[in-house]
């Protein structure tokens, strides 16, 4: 690939901001659980990628493999800790809408 | 020796799960066990009675631990609070019980893991195994409050991870390896400004697990809506060990610079005014600690802006006092709560009749955070504005013993609210807590005024 | 270089179907679908333990746990449904603008900043690195998976036995 590295970095940099601010967006503008899941799971894709992009232009792509395993891991730990969380919420409350069932403050 | 601060929980997990469980008692005692060895021997060590050194597991494992004074404090802390935390919850039963003590544990190993790390990703990994634990206990009921506290703090967390996980990135890119060795070489060079971008990242992503002004949000609910004696584990070590312990590891490995020192001063003194303010207008006796504990944190950020040696001392010193004085509190409260039924302080009064044993024990903490000598409280106070004043932040030393006027005025507005005044006669009734809420009091107590009276000595034990 | 920036437009372009998607499970499928696309980049970035990782624990295992809590919880009513799709395009305006302006900022933002790249040359393999160097994340990851096998116990306990203090 002949393309200078800076560039190849500012290319996978924009790319991992978009993917990242979709996924924000949409963290922001719902009030759904369900949604705000995932939003967050195509942020984390979004900073994925970004690892995997550095690695690969400094040339430690062992590490960053390494990296983004542990990354999954935990990923996916968190995910099913959400997923727990939202179906106890919806057995209790029938909704998945904080909107209809807030009750703390902040 | 020190793979043993990892281990031994780990160990005494597995070896809980595999035994049969009857009442859960043994269980119970097994974790006692572990936070008071776990105590002992940071103490221990500190006093360099133990040897730190890896001996055979370190060629066979590598795990290249790092151990200095500062972990030391973190692991001894971790010992104190957990304790705390797992007598507070000694009457749970049944299944919750089970699940709390392992989840403490778990968390523990965590928290020793963070203490240890030498590796800037080995922090984040550490980070996620205490963060994960604390959703799942702060939901340990599946009751309404504790679960939207839960999902809000996973949320607010996961969004502090990406940060990290983006700082940790561009130092693929900046740095020469994830290591603090490599990464303080990075920051030291002069125009890499990526590794400059990297570090203001990271310090985002702590500032918001350790629940500081701007990103405070999900603090207060967190802490509110968990079990008390969750509350007790999170406010005193857990939150503080994520957020604050890491960016105390983190500020060290760059070189004093005077944009780092701005915001950590900006941060800390908006934490200190914003938290106390807030404080001030509480009505849920939980909720008031948990923001007194947001404006604690500032002045450990502050402190730390000082980029000074004193400053440092002072903060650490601070962070172990924070944590002593707010877990006592929080085990108040946990008293409080359990004896009544209820927190909301316009419903509370006139308590220290009925409890004395807590309503004394909350005074002393109380008036050690507010900083009235010869409290420890006072003593890292008076740090922390020395080490503003002498680095040249005269604005924000005034600002940090102003605000200590305000800690006093709403700590004096619980107590007055939930400890003086007459009586209610619905709360006629009501008897001192057991001996597991009030022994964990009476000993955070004595640490409180014994810390204060022999304070030089403790200063060398754990700073110097 | 082209083919790659087809796979990272596709990408971004699968976020977008993610977010916007007014069903769960079509939302599900478009992220999945973004987890196939990032496998194949990664592919082609020379990292196939990770790529494996990718394909296998998030388009695979994720999607399930998202299918399987959209089947524990979604009752929509039709009415619900088209009032959703109405408000889908109030809600998401503000996103194609926004993601445009990004994408300009960091164009426009590309030469100030001048990076320079060390481009080592020291690719080793991936389960070396992690065994040789990360044994330390490693016993984390185990720590990370015993806290989520407690979350599973304790959250998933069963509904009805909400028993508590």
């Amino acid at each position: 690939m002949g393309v200078e590295p800076a560039t190849w970095f500012w290319l996978f940099l924009t790319f991992a901001a978009l993917v990242m601010i979709s996924g924000l967006y949409c963290f922001l503008v719902t009030f759904n659980l369900l949604r705000m899941l995932i939003g967050l799971e195509i942020i984390i894709k979004g900073v994925t990628l970004l690892i995997i992009a550095a690695g690969f232009l400094s040339g430690q792509l062992a590490l960053a493999q390494a990296i983004v395993i542990t990354v999954i891991v935990i990923e996916v730990v968190i995910m099913v800790v959400a997923a727990g969380l939202i179906i106890n919420f919806h057995d209790l409350f029938d909704s998945l809408n904080v909107k209809n069932t807030r009750s703390l403050k902040g | 020796m020190i793979y043993l601060f990892i281990f031994i929980p780990f160990l005494a997990l597995i070896v809980i799960n595999l035994l049969p469980q009857g009442e859960g008692e043994f269980a119970g005692w097994a974790a006692l066990a572990v936070f008071s060895a776990q105590l002992a021997a940071a103490a221990l060590a500190a006093c360099g009675l133990i040897g730190l050194g890896g001996g055979w597991l370190d060629q066979l494992l590598h795990f290249r631990l790092l151990s200095d004074r500062t972990g030391l404090l973190l692991l001894f802390l971790a010992g104190l609070v957990g304790g705390t935390a797992l007598l507070s919850g000694w009457r749970l039963r049944g299944a919750s019980r089970s699940n709390f003590i392992n989840l403490l544990l778990i968390a523990l190993t965590g928290i020793n893991g963070l203490a240890l790390a030498s590796d800037l990703f080995s922090l984040y990994v550490f980070i996620e195994v205490v963060a994960v634990s604390s959703f799942v206990l702060i939901a340990l009921f599946r009751e309404r409050s504790g679960l939207e506290g839960s999902f809000k703090y996973l949320m607010m967390s996961a969004l502090a991870s990406v940060l990290m996980l983006s700082a940790v990135a561009c130092f693929l890119v900046a740095a020469d390896g994830m290591s603090f060795a490599a990464v303080r070489a990075a920051l030291a060079v002069p125009g890499n400004y990526l590794a400059r971008a990297a570090l203001g990242l990271f310090l985002c992503g702590l500032f918001i697990k350790g629940g500081l002004v701007p990103f405070h949000g999900w603090l207060p609910d967190a802490y509110m809506s968990a079990p008390a004696p969750v509350s007790v584990f999170l406010a005193g070590i857990a939150t503080k060990a994520a957020g604050l312990f890491t960016l105390v590891r983190l500020v060290r490995l760059a070189p004093a610079s005077a944009d780092l020192s701005a915001v950590l001063l900006l941060v800390g003194t908006l934490s200190i005014v914003v938290g106390a303010l807030a404080a001030l207008g509480q009505r849920d006796m939980k909720r008031m600690l948990a923001y007194s504990s947001i404006s604690q944190m500032g002045y450990i950020v502050a402190a730390l802006g000082t980029g000074s040696a004193l400053g440092n001392a002072a903060a650490l010193f601070h962070f172990f006092n924070h944590a002593v004085l707010k877990s006592q509190l929080f085990v108040n409260a946990a008293a409080v709560e359990e004896q009544t039924g209820t927190r909301d302080m316009d419903r509370l009064g006139g308590l220290a009749a009925r409890l004395p044993v807590t309503g004394t024990t909350s005074v002393i903490a109380i008036l050690s955070t507010a900083g009235l000598p010869p409290l420890s409280g006072f003593w890292s106070k008076l740090l922390i504005v020395i080490a503003l004043w002498t680095a040249g932040h005269q604005f924000y030393a005034a600002i940090a013993l102003l605000a200590s006027g305000l800690t006093l005025a709403y700590f004096l507005s619980l107590q007055r609210r939930v400890f003086f005044g007459r009586l209610r006669p619905e709360l006629e009734n009501v008897k001192e807590a057991g001996a597991a809420l009030l022994l964990p009091a009476l000993g955070l107590s004595a640490l409180t005024v014994g810390v204060g009276l022999v304070f030089p000595f403790i200063l060398g034990m754990f700073i110097k | 270089m082209i083919t790659m920036a087809i796979l990272l437009v596709a990408m971004a372009l699968a976020a977008l179907w993610t977010v916007t998607a007014n069903l769960y499970l079509r939302a599900t499928i478009a992220l999945a679908l973004t987890s196939v696309i990032l496998t194949v980049i990664m592919f082609r970035l020379g990292a196939p333990t990770a790529a494996v990782f990718e394909l296998s624990v998030c388009a695979g295992l994720i999607s399930v746990i998202f299918i399987s809590v959209i089947s524990l919880t979604h009752r929509l009513t039709l009415q619900e449904f088209l009032s959703r799709r109405q408000n889908r395009f109030a809600r998401f305006r503000y996103l194609p603008p926004l993601l445009i302006a990004a994408a300009l900022a960091m164009y426009f933002a590309r030469q100030p900043l001048g990076v320079s790249l060390p481009w080592r040359e020291t690719v080793t393999d991936a389960r070396s690195v992690m065994w040789d160097l990360r044994r330390f994340d490693l016993f984390g990851q185990v720590m990370v998976l015993l806290a989520g096998v407690f979350g599973v116990v304790t959250l998933f306990r069963g509904a009805k036995n909400r028993d508590g203090r």
